[in-house]
């Protein structure tokens, strides 16, 4: 049925090169060295200075943030995407299996609740959930980082979605030979979803990876900078630098995108079957 | 729910008890709170609120600077909507076409997804910039002067492109899959009853396609009104000035910027009810698109 057309190959082609080339010149200029970055523009090819801009900016602290290194950045993403995705999904996980495998009175009040939060993105509600985190004193930590990160339902509604297409027959099953709730949840319906678990965590952990505006009210203090949040910083001295060090910058960059872009390619089938099918 | 379900008076309610806690203290309390101080004149020294009303509102929607900043919005949100949107239908329906290569195609015109905004804003600046930058240089080639952050028109067609870049790979993942989901009887009936490609396009598959775009209209406005802060704090550099900035922009400014706390929440509110909106026409579809299948 199907005809090869060489217009077809030519506009993704362009498409492709579309998305691809900003990448490749941000991955380029960091192989350079600040002043013939300065001197020639951004550049196209190889700068054979790898090693030293990637050393500078994972190890020295200094050159941008005076007080963090690279390195610090990368370990406080990493803490906010696992931390986010691993806790979202246990905790949805639960509340999911409540909500569908229980009978009790307040169900259909927790439901209503929990999904409430499937209306309002914290950027709406940012003012007032920047005060509450701050007088619970939870600026500057990872649980204030993280935890209110969690309030939105997208898990839940997931896991919700999914169980209920598991068959009845297992719980009819599990109970006929006596197993309690707790006992079903750990040795049937885990094991059942762990595709689905694979999918949900690999979108949270680069929904997580990629927060900029929570990250930039909760962490004024350096330490606690992530990659993605500290974009703000780096541009900021990069204007104020009599020679900017466009290269590290873009190291720097590059370092943001890299893990979840990986998680991404690597997981590529998991990750759109996850989005596509959540999305029904 | 399910036709068998466990019966136990405590156990439900522990397992919601995490989810619903995180809930109540950072969702409905701050929600409720930005309702409540929508009402409020906050003091500025901090010497209590008076309660105003409706002024907070009246003030934010009469202002001139709030109309610009909401006919930006409107302008951004539609522009890189229906660009990012046909850039995606154009290629999924040309990926979906080939045989060679397909699945190459496919990962490099999607990876960009994983790209966090202020990453997708920090190049894209650079690209743009004034001494460094190739585009701009290309711009000049062309004649055209850009200046980012000094010209109001270079600066919002500099969002909108680093925008429309950063989305186009979630909408060419949702279009492919819809695509491939076309039932092949069809498209060979339809390629029986017609040579032209682009008349069985126009008259088949993206009617068929409909529910998926209604969808991803939704997902994209979204998108534009909330998570392209990130692009737009970048583009700004921190200086808003005369720069075009868009309704969750002027928030976030208001609020932490200005101390305009009654201003700031009358003005999140307002968001509010739009976000509301959107949900439920976005239930709405979800439901129909349940049917058609």
């Amino acid at each position: 049925m199907k005809r090869e057309h060489i217009t077809d190959h030519l506009i993704l082609i362009l498409g492709a090169v579309f998305m691809i080339a900003p990448v490749i010149v941000a991955f380029m200029t960091s192989t350079h060295d600040a002043v013939s970055v300065y001197r020639n523009g951004l550049q196209m090819t190889w700068g054979g200075h790898f090693s030293d801009t990637y050393s500078a900016v994972l190890t020295e602290a200094g050159g941008f943030t005076k007080e963090v290194t690279g390195f610090t950045m990368l370990k406080n993403s990493m803490i906010l995407g696992l931390g986010f995705a691993i806790g979202k999904i246990i905790i949805s996980m639960l509340a999911a299996y409540a909500i569908v495998y229980f009978r009790f009175p307040l169900a259909s009040f927790c439901f209503w609740v929990i999904f409430a939060t499937l209306l309002l993105p914290l950027e709406v509600r940012i003012l007032p959930s920047y005060e509450i985190v701050q007088g619970l004193g939870m600026m500057n930590s990872y649980s204030g980082l993280i935890v209110p990160l969690i309030a939105s339902a997208t898990g839940t509604f997931y896991f919700r979605q999914f169980f209920k297409s598991v068959p009845d027959e297992l719980v009819e099953a599990a109970r006929i030979d006596g197993a309690g709730p707790i006992k079903f949840f750990i040795d049937i319906l885990v094991p059942l979803s762990k595709t689905m678990i694979a999918a949900i965590f690999i979108i949270m952990f680069v929904y997580g990876w990629n927060q900029y505006l929570w990250p930039t009210l909760i962490t004024t203090d350096e330490t606690f900078f992530t990659l993605v949040r500290g974009m703000r910083q780096i541009l900021q001295v990069w204007i104020g630098a009599q020679i900017p060090e466009t290269n590290q910058a873009m190291a720097l960059a590059v370092l943001a995108m890299l893990p979840p872009v990986i998680v991404v390619i690597v997981f590529q089938s998991w990750f759109v079957k996850g989005l596509v099918e959540s999305e029904k | 729910m399910k036709r068998v379900q466990f019966a136990d008076p405590l156990m439900p309610y522990m397992l919601l008890l995490p989810q619903l806690l995180i809930v109540g203290i950072f969702f409905i309390w701050p929600a409720a709170e930005a309702v409540r101080s929508s009402f409020y004149l906050e003091d500025p020294f901090g010497f209590g609120s008076t309660f105003v009303g409706f002024d907070n509102f009246t003030d934010a929607l009469t202002s001139s600077d709030y109309a610009s900043t909401a006919r930006f919005t409107l302008v951004f949100t539609a522009l890189t909507t229906f660009f990012s949107l046909s850039i995606a239908l154009l290629l999924a329906v040309k990926a979906d076409s080939v045989i060679r290569g397909a699945s190459t195609y496919r990962t490099l015109l999607m990876w960009v997804y994983a790209i966090a905004p202020p990453v997708a804003g920090l190049i894209g600046v650079m690209l743009f910039d004034q001494h460094i930058g190739p585009l701009k240089e290309f711009a000049g080639l062309l004649g055209w002067d850009m200046q980012i952050g000094v010209n109001y028109f270079d600066t919002a067609f500099c969002m909108i492109v680093i925008a429309v870049w950063k989305q186009v790979p979630i909408n060419f993942i949702f279009f492919l899959s819809g695509l491939q989901s076309v039932p092949k009887s069809i498209q060979e009936a339809a390629a029986i009853d017609c040579r032209s490609g682009a008349r069985r396009f126009w008259t088949v598959t993206f009617p068929l396609l409909a529910p998926t775009g209604f969808f991803l209209l939704i997902i994209n406005i979204t998108y534009a009104l909330f998570e392209t802060f990130g692009i737009i704090d970048l583009v700004l550099k921190g200086e808003p000035g005369n720069n075009p900035i868009t309704l969750v922009y002027k928030v976030f400014l208001d609020g932490f910027r200005g101390n305009d706390l009654g201003g700031s929440s009358a003005q999140s509110v307002i968001l509010m009810l739009l976000v509301f909106v959107l949900t439920i026409v976005q239930f709405r579809l979800i439901e129909r698109r349940v049917h058609y299948n």
